[in-house]
């Protein structure tokens, strides 16, 4: 479980980094019990207290630590959003956040405990962000070690949802399945590439992964798309269309964008049921990408 | 003039009675030739608004005789902080600046333009000693929580934090979770300063000072006039947990 991974390495990295700080504001706070008991001075539990859980990271950041922010994904980046613009990026210093979540793990408890919004939000901050969105739990902890050695302002988008393995590399394009020159490329971010890679199984489709979509690796999309890209994410469809569209303006090009819908769906069940109404399954994800590439279209 | 003095916490500091109550809305308080020119520099004939000089009295003192800071020590990891989070008080914050040559005097000259380091707002990347850009109410005290508590997770115990705040700010709810975990976790190293000019919309019942007391603070109520009494006030911490000053004003808005 990436949840799992997370709290490990971060353990870990509190031990071995004096510089490292976590902030928490009750959630996942009796799983950082023993890092606590060892570094109270550095894992720091704020309470339910989210706009003080940004404010107190940008402290310790103007202070040189460098802090880990942890909550569930819409408490973490949707409820203290103008701390994160303005405690963070404002003050010219950096944290690395750690949402849970993602868009509908939480399906069963409804509407406020969902976020597809969130690398959208993130997205509308300063550009040096990195948005890591990993696919597998196994991915975790080299992508958050990267981040927490870098300076910059970093988001992991953790999931319950995942991959059946997990695929390393730096967050570039990678070609899972190629299909030769001139195909369709559909790209998939995190945990969307088992399905997608179902989807277009007999289809001519050259399938990429990546689980860095900020920086999108512009090359290597440039390098493999052709006249037709599908973007795959699991979060608010579109939320990459404008990079993809930017990266490839000189270029005749059709995009779908698939992705979590907007309208609020008011329904609870399961994760996986989310992402059979939002056509994120491999049976709907074929459907939408079959219709886009139906002869006749565009 | 009287002030109510709150007897909060275990810190009970006297305010003085001497200072004239007949001071008009607006109008200055005595300034040294100095700040006054400097601030006239900022001011370029057009109209401050009350906060400017409710706040200047507490910033000269801070300055002058309580921060250990100075243009030479702006990075110094064990120098004092102040966090100006009311950043809308910035003429006052800019002149003493200046005063205290953390910046040129004829930045002043230039107070918004196109290539100017000083806005209505302040902007810790572009101006020396200002430790955050503020100007949105609400962010400072947590960012001074955040601070005290990097300051102490390095061993950094000496420095102090100064966060500024005003009466009306303190409507934003932000202010209130770090006063509440401030006071809980006990934080020596944190002081909050709210200017208190009875600016905001709906009062403060039972007073401000109550705010913090209720949580664990110490805390001082003072004529935010006297420079006397708002050095006892600044320095007054008792070592063991926040200390918040309140500097009432006369000025309303």
């Amino acid at each position: 479980m990436m949840r799992e991974a997370f709290v490990d390495t971060t353990t870990e990295l509190l031990a071995e980094q004096p510089r490292t700080a976590l902030v928490l504001a009750d959630i996942s706070a009796a799983s950082f019990a023993p890092a606590a008991g060892r570094h109270p001075d550095r894992v720091l539990n704020v309470g339910i207290r989210e706009q003080l859980m940004l404010g107190v990271a940008g402290g310790l950041a103007l202070t040189g630590l460098r802090p880990i922010v942890h909550s569930y994904a819409p408490f973490l980046v949707e409820r203290a959003y103008e701390q994160i613009k303005l405690d963070l990026d404002h003050q010219g210093v950096s944290a690395v956040l750690v949402g849970i979540g993602g868009s509908y793990d939480r399906a069963e408890s409804g509407r406020t405990h969902l976020s597809p919004a969130d690398v959208a939000l993130i997205d509308t901050l300063d550009d040096r962000w990195t948005v890591h969105v990993p696919g597998h739990a196994d991915e975790v902890p080299a992508l958050l070690r990267a981040a927490v050695d870098s300076d910059g302002p970093a988001y992991l988008r953790l999931s319950t949802l995942a991959n059946d393995r997990a695929r390393g590399g730096d967050g570039a394009l990678t070609v899972v399945r190629d299909a030769g020159p001139g195909a369709p490329l559909l790209v998939a971010v995190g945990p969307v590439l088992d399905a997608a890679l179902a989807a277009v199984a007999d289809l001519g489709v050259t399938v990429a992964y990546t689980h860095r979509p900020r920086p999108f690796d512009v090359a290597g999309l440039r390098a493999l798309a052709g006249a037709e890209v599908i973007l795959v994410e699991p979060y608010l469809a579109g939320t990459s269309a404008r990079v993809v569209g930017d990266a490839l303006a000189d270029r005749p090009h059709r995009l779908l964008a698939l992705g979590v819908g907007r309208r609020e769906l008011r329904r609870y069940g399961s994760a996986d049921d989310h992402t059979r109404w939002h056509g994120l399954d491999a049976a709907g994800l074929r459907r939408s990408v079959s219709a886009f590439l139906a002869p006749g279209r565009g | 003039m009287d002030f109510k003095l709150q007897a909060s916490g275990m810190t009970i500091m006297t305010a003085s009675t001497a200072t004239p109550g007949a001071d008009p809305p607006c109008r200055p308080p005595s300034l040294p030739p100095q700040i006054a020119a400097l601030l006239e520099r900022i001011r370029a004939g057009r109209e401050f608004g009350p906060n400017v000089y409710s706040t200047i009295d507490v910033l000269r003192v801070l300055y002058e005789r309580v921060l250990r800071i100075t243009p030479a020590t702006v990075d110094a990891p064990d120098r004092d902080r102040f966090l100006l989070s009311k950043g809308h008080a910035v003429a006052g914050y800019y002149a003493v600046l200046a005063a205290r040559g953390f910046v040129p005097a004829d930045w002043l000259d230039d107070h918004g333009g196109p290539d100017s380091r000083l806005g209505d707002h302040p902007d810790r990347v572009l101006v020396p000693g200002v430790e955050i850009g503020s100007g949105s109410l609400g962010h400072g005290l947590g960012l001074g929580v955040g601070t005290a508590l990097g300051l102490r997770a390095q061993g950094l115990t000496t420095p102090r934090v100064y966060v500024l705040l005003g009466d009306a700010e303190l409507d934003e709810g932000s202010n209130h979770e770090a006063i509440a975990y401030a006071g809980a976790i006990g934080l020596p190293n944190l002081t909050a300063v709210v200017v208190d000019n009875a600016s905001a919309s709906h009062g403060w019942a039972g007073g401000i000072a109550a705010r913090f007391t209720v949580n664990g603070w110490s805390a001082a109520t003072v004529d935010g006039r006297d420079h006397d009494a708002l050095h006892a006030a600044l320095t007054g911490q008792d070592g063991t947990r926040p200390h918040v000053v309140v500097a009432v004003v006369e000025n309303g808005e």
